[in-house]
């Protein structure tokens, strides 16, 4: 007998199993937890194996197959929530709580964890209580939370500041003041035709912002050309980069823009329906980007046949996985199945969701690609660089006065943002999230532009009182906990990371273990299936070569050292036996 | 060639199958003796490594005396190797890992039936004390290399010292490398 609960969510997917991410995650919302009688009976609802459904649930950090609370509360784990005092935050609440960070109370009342980073990185630390976001968290807040938990006040009734995003713009350009009404930029599309829109994005030069900077209009010419039954337009807003934000600024101040660009790259591509696949850590957003679409829908702007060649949209919720920003580990998972990136070629452009031709764009260059329809495409490039048309908006957090977005024409320097977002005594900036590089002060004339620094966005700043090894110990977890496990130089290569950077951490390391990072690296770099792997030593790589001191004071000795205290390993023998003999310690020295 | 190769060879935590594998290079054997000449091994039943040029280690780190031996054979080999499962990775005997050592050595020494009364805990100072977890021999030591197997095949143990010996940094390729 299945949930009235449970029909009702199946119902409304139609009992279909390429929406099984979005069916698991209503049901979770139901039902507080995906139980295996739930997965059983979701799995004989959609007609799939069982271990199908228990893999995708299994998969994704925001799914539970086992009951984690009535409050789970998830601390943002990125490392400028770490400098923002998260860590002790976490701790607080744990001791007022009596709780361990990882375990369930023993009333089943509630858990505390750390999730990675959540996108609030220019108003944090940050938490997710029961996946919704709140920012600015202090011990007065958490003080407060402890009681409203212990006290089961519904999370509807909490403090409504605490739920308050703010967007903090800090610098605008021709992307952020576009003062297009909605439709304007579809309306000119129109007039130019699907092929007349595809040469001015060529002509643009627009270029992708979600860091790869592959050109849209060869992109979206190809998708065009490759033969299928559907086209589909996806907008991946899977905003997973450790301090990136500025998909979520988008999504907040210029969805009507986001949709539109979408639109616009339907008619191009030949498109009758877009997928926005939103990371499940911006949940709040989904009611507010609804509410945008149907508006849109009543304007005519989106499902009418002629103004808007009959494309519409829908918004698929990711679960917490960093690497369904990869374009096709998310089309998996649009797909229903756990995020593992495909084989490729064949691309996404050909042979994308549901195997039909597909176009997967960043939020910002589908919104640019609404000035590009209005303005033109000699217009949009005589801004920025002679390779990097346009604008750029970057996610700025750390050690600045004005943490926020800015927005700049490619050609920026580094010294000037970090003089405009009021930044002092730098020692290094990590550009594009934990994939990127890090730049130390010797490197601040240097431009983001696709030529000279490329980047997704994420622009974090530590000053000189920063220890730039606990930031790259940040990163090395991130991605041992982030790897799919698909591929062995990554699942293994992130844990043996993992596991040297903690050996240096407590002490026990030797160049040996320097050594074998940088060996990692070069393995990773050329033998990881995806991107994720072969970035996930960027930053190590570049910390190593820049910021050595910070590691070598760590070491032990310059000889090797063992991993664990061996004299100590004895202890319980020594308990067990009675022993204190000579042969019963193991001297360091020997 | 100059002078030959000396090579050490030892089992720790492990069960000599890699040292059986390692016979298994049958007639070969014959060949590896004018390339090299033994030091520490089962095979000559030497007691204490000199100073050689490979050492071979088969098994993990279960308890102090490896611990001495393992030490003995860093300090005297100029290239150390890590042969087959338990070395790399702490293999079968690792599996105890899960369980508390205080527990085991209560239930095997006091608890379980059919002890002869009086039963206790060995305490000799002869014997070594067992290790709270059994570790991977490169958790101890500085390794070089990483023979993997359980055990490598006569044919990878063969190509990895012929390898090694000629000058050649050891690779296995397709079909000498077996996990299962």
């Amino acid at each position: 007998m299945i949930d009235t609960a449970l029909a009702t969510v199946l119902d409304r997917h139609r009992r279909d199993g390429t929406r099984l991410m979005q069916i698991l995650r209503e049901t979770q919302e139901a039902l507080g937890w995906l139980s295996p009688d739930t997965l059983g009976d979701i799995a004989s609802a959609i007609g799939w194996p069982r271990v199908r459904v228990e893999s995708t649930a299994g998969f994704y950090s925001f799914f539970h197959t086992r009951p984690l609370g009535q409050y789970r509360v998830l601390f943002s784990d990125n490392i400028t929530d770490r400098m923002l005092g998260s860590h002790e935050l976490m701790q607080a609440l744990c001791k007022k709580l009596w709780l361990e960070p990882g375990r369930v109370s023993e009333d089943g009342l509630v858990s505390v964890d750390t999730t990675s980073c959540t996108g609030l990185c220019d108003q944090g630390p940050a938490a997710l209580v029961n996946y919704r976001a709140i920012s600015q968290l202090t011990p007065e807040r958490i003080a407060a939370m402890a009681d409203l938990i212990r006290g089961k006040v519904p999370l509807a009734e909490w403090p409504t500041e605490w739920f308050h995003i703010e967007d903090n713009i800090r610098r605008r350009d021709a992307l952020l003041d576009h003062g297009l009404a909605p439709g304007e930029a579809l309306t000119a599309a129109l007039a130019r035709g699907p092929q007349g829109l595809l040469d001015e994005i060529k002509l643009s030069g627009l270029r992708g912002r979600g860091g790869a900077g592959f050109s849209t209009g060869l992109k979206w010419q190809s998708c065009r050309d490759a033969p299928g039954k559907e086209h589909y337009v996806v907008c991946n807003a899977d905003e997973g980069e450790p301090g990136t934000f500025k998909d979520r600024v988008l999504l907040t101040t210029c969805a009507d823009l986001v949709f539109e660009g979408m639109t616009l790259a339907g008619f191009a591509v030949g498109a009758r329906k877009g997928l926005l696949y939103l990371r499940g850590e911006y949940r709040y957003l989904l009611e507010p980007l609804e509410a945008v679409l149907a508006r849109r829908r009543q304007a005519g702007l989106l499902g009418n046949p002629i103004a808007a060649h009959g494309f519409d949209i829908e918004i698929h919720l990711g679960a917490g996985a960093y690497i369904c920003g990869e374009e096709s580990a998310l089309i998996e998972s649009l797909e229903g199945r756990p995020g593992k990136p495909r084989i490729r070629p064949p691309f996404p452009v050909t042979h994308g969701y549901l195997d039909q031709p597909t176009t997967v764009n960043n939020v910002e260059t589908l919104a640019s690609a609404c000035l590009i329809a209005r303005h033109g495409g000699a217009w949009f490039k005589a801004i920025g660089t002679e390779k990097s048309a346009g604008t750029k908006l970057l996610s700025v957090s750390g050690d600045v006065a004005r943490p926020g977005i800015y927005e700049y024409p490619f050609g920026v320097s580094i010294a000037q943002v970090l003089a405009d977002a009021g930044a002092a005594g730098v020692q290094a900036v990590q550009i594009s999230g934990a994939a990127g590089n890090c730049l130390a002060d010797d490197e601040f004339d240097r431009r983001i532009a696709y030529e000279d620094v490329p980047t997704a966005g994420s622009f974090m700043v530590f000053d000189h009182c920063r220890d730039m090894f606990e930031v790259a110990s940040n990163f090395v977890h991130f991605f041992a906990h982030e790897s799919c496990g698909f591929c062995t130089p990554c699942r293994v290569g992130t844990a043996v990371n993992r596991r040297l950077m903690d050996k240096l951490s407590a002490g026990h390391g030797s160049p040996y273990d320097i050594n074998e990072m940088y060996k990692m690296h070069r393995l990773m770099q050329g033998a990881s299936h995806c991107g994720l792997g072969n970035s996930s030593t960027t930053a190590l790589f570049d910390m190593l070569n820049k910021f050595k001191p910070a590691f070598e004071r760590r070491l032990h000795s310059l000889e090797y050292e063992p991993g664990f205290d061996l004299d100590s390993a004895l202890s319980q023998a020594r308990q067990m036996t009675g022993r204190d003999d000579a042969g019963a310690h193991l001297r360091e020295d020997e | 060639m100059t002078a030959k190769i000396k090579l050490a060879t030892v089992s720790l935590a492990g069960c000599f199958g890699c040292h059986m594998s390692f016979l298994d290079i049958d007639e070969r054997l014959l060949t590896l003796l004018e390339l090299v000449e033994f030091d520490r091994s089962p095979i000559d039943d030497i007691k204490h490594c000199g100073p050689c040029d490979v050492g071979l280690i088969e098994g993990g780190i279960c308890n102090a005396e490896n611990v001495h031996v393992l030490r003995e054979f860093r300090k005297n080999c100029k290239t150390l190797v890590a042969v087959g499962a338990c070395a790399v990775n702490g293999g079968l005997p690792a599996q105890r890992n899960h369980l508390d050592l205080g527990d085991i050595l209560q239930e095997v020494y006091q608890t379980s039936l059919g002890l002869a009364p009086g039963s206790a805990i060995p305490n000799d100072p002869e014997l070594p004390l067992p290790l709270n977890k059994v570790h991977p021999i490169h958790e101890v030591v500085k390794i070089d290399y990483f023979l993997p197997g359980c055990p490598p095949s006569a044919d990878a143990i063969w190509k990895f010292l012929t390898d090694l010996i000629a000058g050649r940094t050891p690779a296995l390729g397709h079909g000498l490398l077996h996990y299962d």
